[in-house]
């Protein structure tokens, strides 16, 4: 039987920003802000904020599920867990002693310590401790020898003047930059495998995200719908809050059918997309359009086809995944936990009357002039924006909405 | 009027029935329609797949829910056959076993099939290392029953399973396991079963329904042609509201086994006493065998007397077994475990249930006696 150590705090260090100093407060802030939302659900823990680093309290709580959820904030680049214990030489080695008990050791590990003395007053220089602490160490555990230069556990001892911190591990995080500190962007979610990737890629730049989804109800089914609030729900895991705008695209959409230009369908209802996300952009105070594509995965998807459909908005549209390979944006999508929701086999709108043969190369002029000719598709895209309801996802909401839906059928007691 | 045929069937758990009622009037949409009430059911339905799968040990996906044991029984012998029969045409089971079981391998026999009848001893079980014997390149399925229906003789399953895998790790090994769930432990890991059929009923759970373990790889031609539920292995809109209840017939039967075990125990061994104080009869059970089922032969008089004779007195029995009580042949299961003719052709069951209590046993007993004084001088007995 291993024994995991008790740690008592995780330290979360943060990433690539920390080099631009005027906007470090404001990275800061986001990231205390993303940490705040996603312990929630941990009543018991708390947060403690040093110059460069957060901690996190676990107040006798287990780490591993908080240490799941943190390593969903962006621009924290790792987390520590840590045991704690009161700066004074007695009480790191014993603390050391029982830290090493607890850590699960190979028949034969190279290790050093190393340690580093803050707090300038502590009575012992850090060279010193390295032996005072590294020492009993070895007299204790035979299976221990020193390795200065390449060893296989590093058990890092910080001093301070309130507290020392031992640590040995440096678990990988989200990275990227902090929520929202690159502005913010109107992300098309449809129910697939890609767009939920994108928004992760797009947050992880640090892009707030708002995400439009266009369903056409009774041609798509609820279950579709349900399936994109489910998407945003993980995806809110990511992002703290997370608003989702669902847009009635069917008036919309049947407009462009039955005028003699099926093999154009596609690229008119992604531009009328386009169009509908900006106007949508416009009123949040969005300042560019996000999507999934990938190039040449579709027809809509050509470089062709991406300029005819691009033109419809003048704000920057971003695609994250444009020159991602398909099971590159599958693995993501596994990664970040959407992928079994979006496999699920409900059409949405962008599925529906696929023409025979979708253009892969259609032509400007023509697209422009048809849609000059359709009455009314103004005044349409207007309607839809203005139907658009908006839902405001956050994470620990949307866990027990989710679960509750879950359970919603089931009863324990009939099983 | 005191039951005692719970081999045949039990009554169901009172939470097994109302499972049964609520699903079926809240939740009677078609898990395989697109709608809401459709994804209900398929939840339910999923629920009950998980639960079952919990109770063996098992994947959900492992679990497919059938009509019971009969059903389970064919699907796994002749669809294990049909699917692998590139690998051969040969197969081994016992000649003791149930009715679903000899009569798929003696259909299979006359397509065309070699099938290795396996013999038992007195004690009514099978001989690992013989039959492992028999096992050949060409097997493609070795099928042999946890227990037996009519004698309770429990079968060396575990030993069986190492020996025959030892021998041709391609064979499959499928267990009838209906007599068995709920009363005895249940391992497939340890006894290296691909199959295992079981039947709801037995186990206070509702009739019609049942499930068998499919084990992860194993594939099986649908006998069952139809829609894709199931996995393919069988069409057919589920009985969502029965695959809940067999769920919690489950679920319970395998919590209680223990307790069960030692319950019927007891009061099998107090009948037991009472059968070996009476020179008349002549027990068929072995010590070893299933806790909850009694059954012995009163040679020289027509079980149905016996059966009669004790139901006047409030007491239902069975002669051999329910499936096959009408018919007046010897039993096959005692002929093959060396009993003569007239004492196979006299056999009477006992089953034991939760209900059952110490004194009803022995008024069970004392009833026995008393039939047995009043019939004795009408046996045909000589001496």
């Amino acid at each position: 039987m291993t024994v995991k150590p008790t740690y008592d705090m995780l330290l979360l260090r943060f990433g690539e920003f920390t080099l631009k100093g005027k906007n470090r407060n404001r990275f800061e802030k986001s990231i205390l802000q993303h940490v705040r939302a996603l312990l929630k659900p941990y009543p018991d823990v708390n947060i403690l904020k040093e110059y460069g680093r957060l901690y996190v309290r676990l107040n006798g709580h287990p780490f591993e599920p908080v240490l799941a959820d943190l390593k969903k904030v962006f621009g924290i680049v790792s987390i520590s867990p840590v045991k704690v214990c009161p700066s004074e030489l007695e009480s790191i080695v014993s603390s050391a002693l029982q830290f090493m008990s607890e850590t699960s050791l190979a028949p034969s590990t190279t290790f050093k310590v190393n340690a580093r003395r803050v707090w300038k007053a502590f009575p012992h220089s850090s060279q010193d401790m390295n032996h005072l602490v590294g020492s009993p160490l070895l007299r204790a555990f035979p299976q221990l020898s020193v390795n200065v230069k390449e060893p296989e556990l590093e058990l890092r001892v910080e001093i301070r003047e309130d507290r020392t911190y031992l640590f040995h591990e440096s678990i990988q995080g989200a990275g990227g930059f902090p929520l929202g500190t690159n502005g913010k962007a109107m992300l098309l979610l449809s129910g697939g495998i890609d767009s939920p990737v994108a928004a992760y890629s797009a947050m992880r730049r640090g892009l707030e995200v708002e995400c439009v989804h266009f369903y056409s109800y009774p041609f798509t089914s609820q279950q579709a719908k349900e399936k994109v609030i489910e998407l945003a729900g993980i995806l809110s895991q990511y992002s703290g809050t997370l608003k989702l705008h669902l847009v009635p695209f069917t008036e919309v959409q049947t407009s462009f059918t039955g005028i003699g230009q099926d093999n154009l369908i596609i690229t008119f209802m992604r531009r009328a997309m386009l169009r509908i996300a900006t106007r949508l952009a416009e009123r949040e105070g969005a300042l560019a359009l996000v999507t999934g594509e990938s190039l040449g995965q579709v027809a809509s998807q050509t470089l062709p086809s991406m300029n005819v459909i691009g033109r419809a908005t003048e704000l920057p549209l971003l695609r994250p995944l444009i020159t991602a390979d398909k099971h590159e944006i599958i693995a993501l999508s596994k990664e970040i936990g959407t992928y079994d929701t979006s496999i699920q086999p409900f059409e949405d709108c962008c599925t529906l009357f696929i023409p025979k043969s979708p253009t892969t190369n259609p032509n400007l002029r023509i697209v422009q002039k048809v849609e000059a000719t359709l009455p009314g598709l103004s005044d349409k895209l207007e309607q839809a924006v203005e139907q658009t309801e908006t839902l405001v996802i956050t994470p620990d909401q949307w866990a027990s909405t989710h679960t509750q839906g879950k359970e919603s059928v089931i009863r324990e007691e009939w099983f | 009027m005191h039951y005692f045929d719970h081999a045949a069937t039990t009554p169901p758990y009172p939470e097994v029935i109302q499972t049964l009622t609520d699903i079926m009037s809240l939740y009677y949409g078609n898990p395989s329609a697109l709608h809401r009430a459709g994804e209900d059911a398929a939840k339910l339905l999923k629920k009950a797949r998980e639960v079952c799968a919990a109770a063996l040990s098992a994947l959900p996906s492992e679990i497919v829910f059938t009509s019971g044991a009969t059903e389970g029984n064919n699907m796994a012998i002749k669809g294990a056959a049909m699917h692998y029969q590139s690998r051969g045409r040969h197969l081994i089971t016992a000649v003791t076993e149930h009715p679903s079981v000899y009569q798929a391998f003696r259909q299979l026999e006359e397509l065309g099939w070699e099938v290795t009848w396996m013999p038992v001893a007195g004690d009514g079980t099978v001989d690992p290392a013989a039959l492992a014997e028999h096992v050949r390149k060409d097997t493609v399925l070795v099928s042999i029953m946890h227990v037996n229906n009519e004698t309770g003789a429990v079968q060396p399953l575990e030993d069986i399973g190492r020996r025959i895998k030892e021998k041709n790790s391609r064979v499959l090994f499928h267990v009838d396991g209906v007599q068995g769930f709920g009363k005895l432990p249940v391992s497939l890991q340890n006894w290296q079963a691909d199959l295992y059929t079981l039947s709801a009923h037995k186990f206070k759970g509702p009739k019609g329904a049942g499930i068998m373990y499919v084990k992860q790889g194993v594939q099986l031609y649908p006998l069952i042609a139809g829609g894709s539920q199931e996995g393919g292995y069988r069409g057919g809109t589920e009985n969502v509201a029965a695959a809940a209840a067999v769920a919690k017939a489950m679920r319970l039967s395998a919590e209680r086994q223990a307790e069960f075990y030692e319950r019927a125990r007891r009061l099998r061994d107090i009948l037991v006493h009472h059968i070996a104080d009476m020179p008349e009869l002549m027990l068929n059970s072995s010590e070893h065998g299933a806790p909850h089922i009694i059954h012995f032969s009163y040679p020289g008089l027509k079980p149905e007397v016996l059966v009669h004779t004790l139901e006047e007195g409030g007491f239902l029995v069975s002669t051999k077994s329910a499936c096959s009580s009408k018919s007046s042949e010897p039993s096959r299961t005692l002929i093959e475990m060396g009993r003569n003719a007239d004492e196979a052709a006299s056999g009477i069951r006992i089953s034991l249930g939760w209900e059952h209590t110490e004194a009803e046993v022995r008024e069970l007993g004392a009833a026995l006696k008393s039939a047995v004084a009043q019939l004795a001088p009408m046996t045909g007995r000589k001496g």
